[in-house]
Parts: structure tokens; C-alpha cells; sequence
């Protein structure tokens, strides 16, 4: 597919219905941006609720609908309801939408040197089945009783018996999960088959690494969810007894179906996927870390090759360690210790990220910029996840800690002043090549220094109401005499969340002022030597004027002999 | 504008010896394996849980109705490799013969499956009956979604697609190639479903 | 990829074969139903009937017999995959 037809296209098809992989990547973004801050706004109801347990919400509460909210406080259901939509929304509209639809798709081909995916029509629809699995999703608050609200888990027989929102949930989840399997195959063939001529996989980018292992993760796990998903829905719409076990009674009635299913079923087809989709949050986040670390420190990473081989190592063992989510449901010792052994295992690549990514900080010239911030706080935030995320790991701690706050605090950890960081260090990176601009370094600043502060004042606390026996999704903790002493931490928690929406709005604001009104550079303003960095600012359609050869490694930087402190990928001779 | 254009649609990457679209449809399948392996999954949990008390497929399925069904997959799967076999000696015509006879024949499929449905709705056999019969439904149902869809490319592929041959024959054939591995993978999935459900 | 006309006889004479014995095996599949096994040993027979079809059709129908290692790699790495998701789950749920 040549460039030439480019400017020939109607508004709508290069616009709308792009197969170009940089205005698809941008649509992937842009609207996973607002998912996530849809996400947001239902956190802030919720943490509000908490401190303030059936007290009205001020001025909002009213809008929220005399079924949700009467006189603006926020009724039980509804409170369940934000609960589950705001883990799906994070997860599968928000920060997986991001990270790989987002950066995936527009930088990945550039950092290969191809014009675009293997196949750009695939992608065009990968998007818009996304799009339209997100509006289901939403849609699903204004149906009667409201959207899914058994967790975003779903768990059966709770959620096989809830209301028609659930029907809609599982409807939006077939088409994100199918969403997620066609653009899984196009990043797995273009990784494989259209890097530039030079590029080996020694060469390649960590990001690019990291795309390719997460593709492999979505394209092998996310079957049986979908596979779970169409069995929940066959108990729910035809009346089957998957997960539905014999002799259930429902508000004094045994229910009248066939019995004989197993809820513990749902579970492994849901974790199979769940588990391997922790990684697919977190291996994104990592490859956008390694290159903004590589290029701000002005060194190659440490430890490259250990790192790739890592990933692969926890891609694999990805699939061999679900069942830790259930740790609770009656398993015998044997397999108990199984999914313990596999645990601590995994555990083990995670470290060597992390820690071939803070010796890489060693004698560096580190550069601290807006990225560069966000890309280091990253390091001692996943590590608090990860840390916590051990006693979790292990059976017998696993015994008072699961379900409550302390898991709310070990995955928040990761995934927020974790990933989302990671992601935002990504924007405030890129931005520059997709718009032509930098974004401003003084509003990224306030935005980095408060949201740090806010989302520990959010998280922290929640680890001390964990260890306190505080058990997650409760509409109000104050019923329980243990969870009465931590429920101050809930008022201070809504203050510090508070501040982490409203040190959003800098970014907002940067973001879109910078897009119109930044400040213009060149081609490749942080000095970077990867291939995406020698396209025009923004890439035209196909990319490269002249398609590029590969000479060296991503990490060139501050090679002794040279007159630069960078090397690009693609510069041919010595200097 | 650029000059670079997407590599290996028709020529194989030198490394892996595949083109995209091959390598673009085994990742599928792979997917869909594991899809089919959920269902398997599945069954292997019910009916383990169940002990004693699960049915003999046999007792309660046509199984002449299913055998029927199975050679005509089979037969299916010959129909389409030729088809592909024939363009590989540029003989479009014998292609669009033996297309159609895939075509036909998973039309075939089908309606003996709407016969074997049929039946069992006439004697209010429905998935809500018992976990057998549930998951019969819904693997056979997957099952034939996924027929239906290959019906829906393979008639594409013989009526309006089949003009690519003339335009870009390589990347034809390499079309023909990828819809005859699904279509194989959709044989293969029944001729597991075939003795699980109906014989055991 | 253009074949010379006697590479086409000769894989469509494999074809006929490979059919031949699909249909044989199909007939054996049924006809092994008949005879009276416990439960056990009847899922292994007739699991294990079934596995030589599908070998059959993968590797002559889909060519796998002389695929490149790209594609046979992804498959096994699919194939232990999918072995965990038949076996843990079912150990798990004692």
C-alpha cells in the first residue's frame, strides 16, 4: 500500500475509518484518555461514599439520578456498580487501550522502520470494535438496574443472577476481547516480518520486545475469557447450569434450574486470562520506561539482553500461575503449593527489570525532565507493588489479606503510580513526534510532583486497612467494628484523591494547549537514537521518505569516539 | 510521500519462509485453539464433577446424523485443499469448481445440523436441561458459528474476491492458502467434538 | 508458488489417500464406540483415534509436515498451553 493515495482519501476514510497506524494509535489514545478519566470521576463518587458513608454528595450527588443517588446519596447498588465498571474501565477501555492500541500502535512500527502494520485494514477494525465494545460498556449504567456491579470479575453465582447490566457487560467484553485478538496477530506479524533490514531482534528496542511478548499473552489467554464470558452469558439468556451448582437458594427459593455446575469453573477460565493480563498491563509500561531511561541518561541500558530474556521467561510463566487468585477456594495443599512455587518464581523477572533499569540510572548524565520524572518515580512504585504483591503470593498470608484492602493497595501500586505513570511519561516522550511540539515542562512538573504526592496519599493507607482486616467492596466499612479504627485513613484518602483529579487538570490542559500552541521543534528534539526519531514531526503516510537500514543497537548513546553523545540506529558510518 | 511499501504479502520473509497472511492466520488458529480449549476445559471439569450421573453421548445424540456430518467436513476439507491445488497449476476454473463445493458442502453441514437441533427442540430438549446437553449446544453452536463464518469467507473468496486472481495471483493463492487453514481447523475441531460428544 | 503438474498428481493422489483413511478411521471411531469399555479407557481410545485424524489433517491438509519452524514453534508453545488448561484446573477443583 503506497503512499501516494493518501491525500486522495475523503475526510471520513482518513479520518474515521484511518488504516493508517498513527491516526489509529492516536484514536486508541484519545479515547482510552477518556475512559480513564470516566474511571476517575467514578473513583471520586466512590472514595466519597467511603469517608463519608450515606452522606450526600455535594453538588454532584444530584446529577447522579433519583435510582442511583436519591438526594445525592449514593444507594448501595450503584456504589457496586462504580465498583465493577471502574475496574473494567481502567483495565480494558483505559489503560490496556492505551498502552498497547496507543503506543503500540504508533510507535512500534516507526521503532521498526515499516510504513505501518502488516495488515492496516485488521487494525482500522481492531479499533473501531473497541470503540463500540466501550460505548456497550457505558451504555450499560442507563439499562434497568443499572450497569454490572458483581466486580469486575464476575463471579458466578452472583453475577449470573444479577441484572440485565451484566448481559451488557458480557456483550462489551466479546467485543474488547475480539478487539484484542485481531490487533494481538497484526503485532505479532509485523514485529516478525516488517522490521528494516539490520534491525535483528538483538537490536530491537525493549518497547518493541515488550509489545511482542504482550501480544503473545493476549493472543494465547484471552480465549478462555471469552470462553468464560459465553457461558455466563448461556447461564444467564438460556437458562444453562455452567457455573451454577445444584440446590442454590435465592432469597428463601431454590432456584429452578439443572444444577450441577461448578462456579469454581468460571474461575480458572477467568484467572487463565486475568493473571497473564497483570503482565499485559505492566510489560508496556516497562518497555516505555527502559527507552525514556536509556535516552535521559544518556547511557545504554544495563543488562539489555538479560532483560529481553526475562520478559520471555515471565511471558511463559505467566500462564502457570493464575490460580493464585484463589488461593481461598479449597484447593489441596498439592496444588496450593504448585501456584505458590510458580508465584515466587515469576517474581524473580519482575526483580530483574527493575533492577537491570536502576543500575542502568548509574553514572548516567541524567537529564530531568517532565518523561525522565515520570519514568524514574515508576522504578520505586512498582516495587511497592511488586513487594506487596509477595505476601499476596504466599498461601498463608494470603489467608487474612485476601479480598481486602491490602490487594486494592498491591495492584493499585502497580497499575496506577505504576503503569499509568509509566504511560504518562510515554505522552509527555512522543508527544513531539505525533504533533510536531513539545508539551510544557513547567505545567508538567506540577502536574508530576502532585499527582506523586496524591496517589501515595490515595494507595499507602489502603495497605493498613488491609493488614486491619478491611475487606474490599463494601459500601460502607463503618457496619464492621474491625474496620472502624482505619476509617479516618477513608477521609484522608478522599482528600488525597481529590487532589490527584484535580492535579489532572494541568495535564489537560497542557495537553491540548501544547498540541495547537507549543513550543515547535525538530525532528528529534530529546537527542534519541532509535528509528522512530529520524521521521518528520508528525510521520506523513508510509512513514519514511527513504526506508532506513540498521546498524547498530537501540542504546547508543555516549560511545567513546563519537563527536555525539547518541548514535542513531540508522547513521551508517563513523563520524 | 514515502516510497515504502508493506513487505511480504505474497513474498515469504526470509527468515521465518512464511508470508504475513500465513503467518497472520496460524496465529489465529492458534487462538481459536485455545478457545476450543476453554470449551474442552469445560467439559472435562463437568463431567468430572458429575461422576456417574453424566449421560452416554450415545444414548442421547444422533449419532448417524453426526457420522453423516463428519464425512461431509472431511469430504469438505479435500474440496477446499484442491481448490488451493488448482491454483497452484493456474487452473482458476477447477478453483472455482471445487470452492463451491466446499461451499455447498458446509452449506450440507449445516442443514443436517438444523435437523439434529430441530429434533431435540421438538422434544423440549433444550441447553437448560442439564449440563450435558448444555454444553452439546454450546460447543456444536460454536462450532457452527465458526462454520458459518468460513462459509461467509469462502463464498467471498469464490464470487467477488476471486477477482484478485487476475490483478495479484501469488497474493490470491496465499488468500485461498489462509481461509483452507481455517477451514481444516474448523474439520479438526469436529472431528474432537465428534467422539467427546456423541460417543462417550 | 507454481507446481509443476506431476508435484500436483502426486499430492493429490496423497490427498486421496489421506481421505481414504479419514473415512477408515471415522468408520473405527464409531465402530470402537460399540465396544465395552469403562469410562476411563474409552475417552483414551477414542481421544487417541481422533488425535491420528487430526495429525493426518494437519500435516497434509495443512501442510504442517514441511511448515517452517516459526509456525511449528507458536504451535507447540500453543500445544502446552492448552495441555495446562485441561489438566490444572480439573486438579485444582478437588
Amino acid at each position: 500500500m503506497s503512499g501516494d493515495h493518501a491525500h486522495e482519501l475523503p475526510f471520513w476514510r482518513k479520518h474515521i475509518f484511518s488504516v493508517d497506524h498513527k491516526t489509529i494509535g492516536v484514536q486508541y489514545a484519545i479515547t482510552a484518555l477518556l475512559f480513564m478519566l470516566v474511571g476517575l470521576l467514578m473513583m471520586l463518587i466512590m472514595r466519597w461514599q467511603l469517608a463519608n458513608p450515606a452522606q450526600a454528595i455535594p453538588g454532584i450527588g444530584n446529577l447522579l439520578g433519583e435510582a442511583n443517588a436519591p438526594g445525592g446519596v449514593v444507594l448501595p447498588d450503584f456504589y457496586n456498580q462504580l465498583g465493577a465498571m471502574h475496574g473494567t474501565i481502567m483495565i480494558f477501555l483505559g489503560v490496556v487501550p492505551l498502552a498497547v492500541g496507543g503506543f503500540g500502535n504508533y510507535v512500534m512500527p516507526l521503532q521498526i522502520g515499516a510504513p505501518d502494520m502488516a495488515f492496516p485494514k485488521l487494525n482500522m477494525m481492531s479499533y473501531w470494535v473497541y470503540f463500540v465494545g466501550g460505548v456497550i460498556m457505558l451504555a450499560s449504567f442507563w439499562v434497568t438496574g443499572g450497569a454490572a456491579q458483581s466486580g469486575w470479575t464476575s463471579y458466578p453465582p452472583l453475577a449470573n443472577i444479577a441484572s440485565f447490566g451484566q448481559t451488557i457487560w458480557l456483550i462489551g467484553m466479546i467485543f474488547l476481547i475480539t478487539s484484542s485478538l485481531l490487533g494481538s496477530v497484526n503485532f505479532i506479524v509485523t514485529i516478525l516480518h516488517l522490521r528494516v533490514e539490520g534491525l535483528t531482534f538483538a537490536r530491537l528496542p525493549f518497547f518493541v520486545w515488550a509489545q511482542f511478548i504482550t501480544s503473545f499473552l493476549l493472543l494465547l489467554a484471552f480465549p478462555p475469557l471469552e470462553v468464560a464470558g459465553i457461558l455466563q452469558l448461556a447461564d444467564r439468556v438460556l437458562h444453562t447450569s455452567f457455573f451454577m451448582p445444584s440446590g442454590l437458594v435465592i432469597s428463601g427459593e431454590v432456584l429452578d434450574i439443572a444444577g450441577g455446575g461448578n462456579p469454581l469453573l468460571y474461575q480458572h477460565l477467568f484467572w487463565f486470562l486475568a493473571h497473564p493480563e497483570v503482565y499485559v498491563l505492566i510489560l508496556p509500561a516497562f518497555g516505555i520506561v527502559t527507552e525514556i531511561i536509556a535516552c535521559n541518561t544518556r547511557k545504554p541500558i544495563y543488562g539489555y539482553k538479560t532483560m529481553v530474556n526475562a520478559t520471555i521467561f515471565l511471558g511463559f510463566m505467566s500462564f502457570l500461575v493464575w490460580a493464585h487468585h484463589m488461593y481461598l477456594v479449597g484447593m489441596s495443599t498439592k496444588m496450593s503449593m504448585f501456584f505458590q512455587i510458580t508465584t515466587m518464581i515469576i517474581s524473580i523477572p519482575s526483580v530483574i527489570l527493575l533492577t537491570s533499569l536502576l543500575l542502568s540510572l548509574w553514572g548516567g548524565a541524567i537529564r530531568y525532565n517532565t518523561p525522565m520524572l515520570f519514568a524514574l518515580a515508576f522504578l520505586p512504585m512498582f516495587a511497592i507493588g511488586g513487594l506487596t504483591g509477595l505476601p499476596l503470593g504466599l498461601a498463608g498470608a494470603d489467608i487474612h489479606l485476601h479480598d481486602t484492602y491490602y490487594v486494592i493497595g498491591h495492584f493499585h501500586y502497580v497499575v496506577a503510580p505504576g503503569t499509568i505513570f509509566a504511560l504518562f511519561a510515554g505522552i509527555y516522550f512522543w508527544f513531539p513526534k505525533v504533533t510536531g511540539r513539545v508539551m510544557n515542562e513547567t505545567l508538567g512538573k506540577i502536574h508530576f510532583f502532585f499527582s506523586l504526592i496524591c496517589i501515595n496519599g490515595v494507595f499507602m493507607p489502603m495497605f493498613m486497612q488491609g493488614l486491619a482486616g478491611v475487606s474490599r467492596r463494601l459500601w460502607d466499612p463503618t457496619q464492621y467494628a474491625h474496620a472502624q479504627p482505619t476509617q479516618p485513613l477513608n477521609v484522608f484518602i478522599l482528600y488525597a484523591a481529590i487532589g490527584l483529579g484535580l492535579a489532572q487538570i494541568p495535564f489537560i490542559i497542557n495537553f491540548f494547549w501544547s498540541a495547537f500552541k507549543g513550543k515547535q521543534v525538530d525532528n528529534n528534539p530529546w537527542q534519541a537514537t532509535t528509528l522512530e526519531w529520524i521521521a518528520p514531526s508528525p510521520p506523513p503516510h508510509g512513514n519514511f521518505s527513504k526506508v532506513p537500514s540498521v546498524y547498530r543497537g537501540p542504546y547508543e548513546y555516549s560511545v567513546p569516539g563519537q563527536s555525539d553523545d547518541f548514535w542513531l540506529q540508522s547513521d551508517e558510518g563513523k563520524k | 510521500m514515502s516510497e515504502a511499501v508493506i513487505k511480504h504479502i505474497a513474498d515469504p520473509h526470509p527468515v521465518t519462509g512464511v508470508t504475513n497472511s500465513k503467518l497472520g492466520i496460524w496465529c489465529f488458529i492458534a487462538s481459536e485453539v485455545m478457545l476450543f480449549g476453554g470449551l474442552f476445559s469445560t467439559y472435562i471439569l463437568l463431567r468430572t464433577g458429575a461422576g456417574a450421573d453424566w449421560p452416554i453421548g450415545s444414548d442421547l445424540l444422533n449419532v448417524p446424523l453426526a457420522t453423516l456430518n463428519t464425512m461431509i467436513l472431511i469430504t469438505s476439507s479435500i474440496t477446499m485443499v484442491m481448490a488451493w491445488a488448482s491454483l497452484t497449476i493456474n487452473k482458476f476454473g477447477a478453483y472455482k469448481k471445487y470452492m463451491t463445493l466446499t461451499v455447498l458442502l458446509g452449506v450440507a453441514f449445516l442443514i443436517v445440523k438444523s435437523f439434529e437441533y430441530g429434533m431435540k427442540f421438538e422434544h423440549h430438549i433444550y441447553p437448560s436441561k442439564n449440563n450435558f446437553y448444555a454444553i452439546y449446544f454450546v460447543m456444536t453452536g460454536l462450532h457452527v458459528l465458526h462454520v458459518i463464518g468460513g462459509l461467509v469467507v469462502n463464498l467471498y473468496l469464490l464470487l467477488p474476491g476471486s477477482k484478485l486472481w487476475h490483478k495479484a495471483p501469488e497474493q490470491f493463492m496465499g488468500r485461498i492458502e489462509a481461509a483452507g487453514l481455517y477451514w481444516h481447523f474448523v474439520d479438526l475441531v469436529w472431528i474432537f467434538l465428534f467422539p467427546t460428544l456423541y460417543l462417550l | 508458488m507454481a507446481h509443476s503438474q506431476a508435484d500436483y498428481q502426486k499430492h493429490v493422489r496423497t490427498y486421496i489417500g489421506v481421505f481414504l483413511a479419514l473415512a477408515v478411521l471415522t468408520a473405527v471411531t464409531v465402530g470402537v464406540s460399540y465396544i465395552d469399555l469403562s469410562t476411563g479407557p474409552a475417552i483414551i481410545l477414542a481421544v487417541f483415534i481422533a488425535s491420528i485424524k487430526a495429525s493426518l489433517v494437519m500435516a497434509f491438509f495443512m501442510h504442517l509436515l514441511n511448515e517452517k519452524q516459526v509456525i511449528t514453534s507458536l504451535l507447540l508453545l500453543t500445544a502446552f498451553f492448552f495441555g495446562v488448561l485441561m489438566i490444572l484446573p480439573v486438579l485444582t477443583s478437588g
